[in-house]
């Protein structure tokens, strides 16, 4: 679906089913140079099974009107605005690696609006090594590469993609090279600079959980443990084997814990 | 800076789209003879059903052991995903069907596999898609032929049998300036020599039954999806960018983006057409991609060698092979095709049809038979078999002369391949 926020175009998918305000709401935030289609199966699945689903597209990326928002903060006061102009009270609220900041930042400054908050593949500080920067900075086909790479499990570098016949690997590539030139720059630059997640963490109130990848090479599970302590009160689940991508790496187990959780 | 690395292509051949079986152990890829799979309970079933969740349900749609080979040979083209399909026919017909509608028109090189071009002039139109077909060495060629209702441009890496080498990148241009895709058969190829993407192909198709599978023992054709065509900015591919009634409303792009072709090709393709490779004949070509980058290496080797006799030889009249400087496409192997250009090429005899008659009966290593790409050698006479179909012209639209013999260089030792031939060279001229 279309919105406008901040008078402009803002995207959505809505797993295929039409928005119903009687039903509760799952909020999906993507990561940095991603866009919606990260969330294809969780999105189906909820929106077949008594939610409204919000797959949302960030600005400036996928089909949501840019330019791409520099902070983290930001971008969660944008979904703050984005959950109005949809007419939704209060959200679950699950976010993938940077989502997963916007999740958190979003549940610190607005806690009326978020009923659980789910940060998949998370860490704080966010910190993104310089070569990473630096590639994505001059829109280098290797900052692509590196995320792709380093954004999987060693597992999953060969493949085995739950869905038949799908690569993963190429699959990441394609995504990324969709976002346009600085997108990439600017969302990684926002991770980077992004102060506060502890401090934030404090001020949540809902229901946390947080979903780790063992393999994951971009957010180790190590760097999250500092925000776990931080929350009042957050469930922790570490997937064995998985990496960085685990909505494409494991898609059943992760619907299966946010099933559980939201 | 340190680069990060993806698995390289030999290890892709041997690796991709499988883990050790974690059950049994198996280190090689299990052949799963099932139909069917059960459900673990009834909501799985009905999300299995409506693409909430990926897996398996009926193997006319997805099976494990395909499943494998569909990964394998998406890795080793660099696509974002792969369907397998009964033959390299229904791989033809399973990419055209995906996005093209009765009323719809295909821009196709005219050197292409006979087959092939059966089906797009006397079937496709039956069911209302035409095509035209064009000289492949004029990219401006197709650029001319298009007309506001094509939708899809389609050409061979290396054409069959002329070995014409398709200048994709030109192609490709042609084809995104108009909003369509173009379509690779890689059959002769196979994305050890040349990865068509790279150089801006959108979809890629093979007949796996060649050099994929490598041993003539199964039938079977993929289609690969690069997932780089924008389909919603060309705006002509509704089956892709607008709800469609099959899945509840479903729009590919929007839910699955640079999967959609390939999600709408299984989802639909399969489920109704149903032209699915047999889990046993997806054994079989896995076990032939595993040795994938040996073979097409020795192959072209012994093509190289089987080549350079038969240019030198006086009953032969000419030659062609594009590493050689006579061919006319011989600058564009030399810059694009540095591993080779495959092991099937043609030549002529002198002496035309009789001379041609004699020289195959009297092989005795190369077999005379219908099929390319296997571990034998193989021989055939176009006009008379694969391309008996066409008519004066399109035979020599495709560059088929009645001298014209096909070889498919296999893995015998070159010496005796060079024995063989010369043998059949003497007896053709007596």
């Amino acid at each position: 679906m279309e919105l406008q926020v901040d008078d402009k175009c803002a995207f959505a998918t809505t797993g295929g089913r039409a928005f119903d305000a009687t039903q509760p709401t799952v909020l999906l935030v993507h990561g940095a140079g991603m866009d919606h289609t990260v969330w294809v199966l969780q999105t189906r699945y909820f929106a077949y099974h008594g939610r409204n689903v919000l797959a949302i597209d960030l600005p400036g990326h996928g089909r949501s009107e840019g330019p791409a928002l520099i902070s983290i903060g930001g971008m969660a006061d944008w979904l703050f605005r984005l959950l109005d102009a949809v007419g939704v009270e209060a959200a679950a609220v699950v976010g993938h690696s940077m989502g997963s900041l916007i999740a958190l930042e979003l549940s610190a400054r607005h806690p009326e609006r978020v009923t659980t908050a789910a940060l998949l593949s998370t860490a704080v500080p966010m910190a993104v090594s310089e070569e990473l920067l630096s590639a994505a900075k001059a829109n280098d086909h290797d900052a692509i590469d590196m995320i792709t790479v380093w954004g999987h499990g060693q597992g999953a570098q060969l493949g085995g993609h739950k869905a038949p016949g799908l690569w993963m690997t190429g699959s990441a590539e394609r995504l990324l090279e969709q976002a346009a030139d600085g997108v990439l720059y600017t969302d990684l630059s926002a991770c980077n600079d992004y102060q506060g997640g502890l401090d934030a963490a404090s001020r949540v109130q809902c229901p946390v959980l947080m979903v780790m990848g063992q393999d994951d090479r971009m957010t180790p599970p190590r760097t999250a443990r500092g925000l776990t302590d931080a929350f009042p009160e957050a469930q922790t689940v570490i997937i064995k084997g998985c990496g960085h991508m685990m909505m494409i790496e494991r898609p059943d187990q992760v619907l299966d814990t946010l099933r559980e959780a939201i | 800076m340190v680069k990060p690395n993806f698995p390289r292509f030999d290890t892709l051949s041997l690796h991709a789209g499988q883990h050790p079986d974690p059950v049994t152990g198996s280190r090689a890829v299990p052949l799963y003879q099932t139909t069917s799979y059960v459900f673990q309970d009834v909501d799985h079933a009905a999300s299995l059903f409506n693409l909430e969740r990926a897996g398996h349900i009926y193997s006319r749609i997805s099976n494990p052991t395909t499943a494998v080979l569909e990964e394998r040979i998406s890795s080793l083209e660099g696509g974002v995903g792969a369907v397998c399909t009964a033959s390299g026919q229904a791989a033809l017909h399973l990419a055209v069907a995906t996005i093209l509608n009765a009323g719809h028109h295909i821009v196709s090189s005219g050197s292409i596999y006979g087959g092939s071009h059966n089906m797009f002039t006397h079937t496709m139109p039956r069911f209302g898609i035409e095509t035209t077909f064009v000289d492949p060495r004029d990219p401006a060629a197709f650029r001319d032929a298009i007309r506001p209702e094509t939708r899809l441009l389609f050409g061979e890496t290396l054409g069959n049998p002329g070995l014409e080498i398709l200048d994709i990148p030109a192609v490709a241009e042609v084809a995104h300036d108009a909003g369509l895709p173009l379509l690779i058969d890689s059959t002769f190829a196979t994305p050890y020599l040349f990865r068509p993407f790279e150089w801006g192909a959108d979809l890629i198709m093979h007949s796996a039954t060649k050099f994929l599978g490598g041993h003539g023992i199964a039938i079977g054709g993929v289609v690969v999806d690069g997932g780089t065509f924008d389909w919603e900015a060309s705006g002509k591919f509704p089956t892709l960018t607008e709800p469609y009634a099959g899945y509840h409303g479903l729009d590919f792009v929007e839910e699955f983006g640079p999967q959609a072709y390939v999600m709408r090709a299984r989802s639909e393709g399969l489920r109704d057409f149903g032209a699915c490779l047999s889990p046993a004949n997806a054994f079989h070509i896995l076990q032939g991609v595993e040795t994938l980058p040996l073979r097409m290496k020795r192959h072209v080797e012994n093509t190289r060698q089987v080549v350079e006799f038969l240019d030198a030889n006086e009953s032969v009249a000419w030659v062609s092979y594009p590493e050689l400087s006579s061919h006319p496409d011989h600058a564009l192997a030399n810059a694009r095709f540095p591993k080779g250009c495959g092991a099937v090429f043609s030549f002529g005899i002198q002496g035309g049809r009789e001379a041609g008659r004699k020289f195959i009966e009297a092989l005795g290593v190369f077999s005379h038979l219908a099929n390319v790409g296997d571990a034998k050698s193989l021989v055939i006479h176009p006009a008379t078999t694969t391309h008996q179909q066409m008519d004066a012209e399109a035979l020599k639209t495709a560059g088929i002369s009645e001298d014209l013999i096909r070889l498919s260089v296999g893995l015998e030792d070159p010496q005796d391949l060079i024995d063989d031939l010369d043998r059949a060279l003497r007896a053709s001229q007596r």
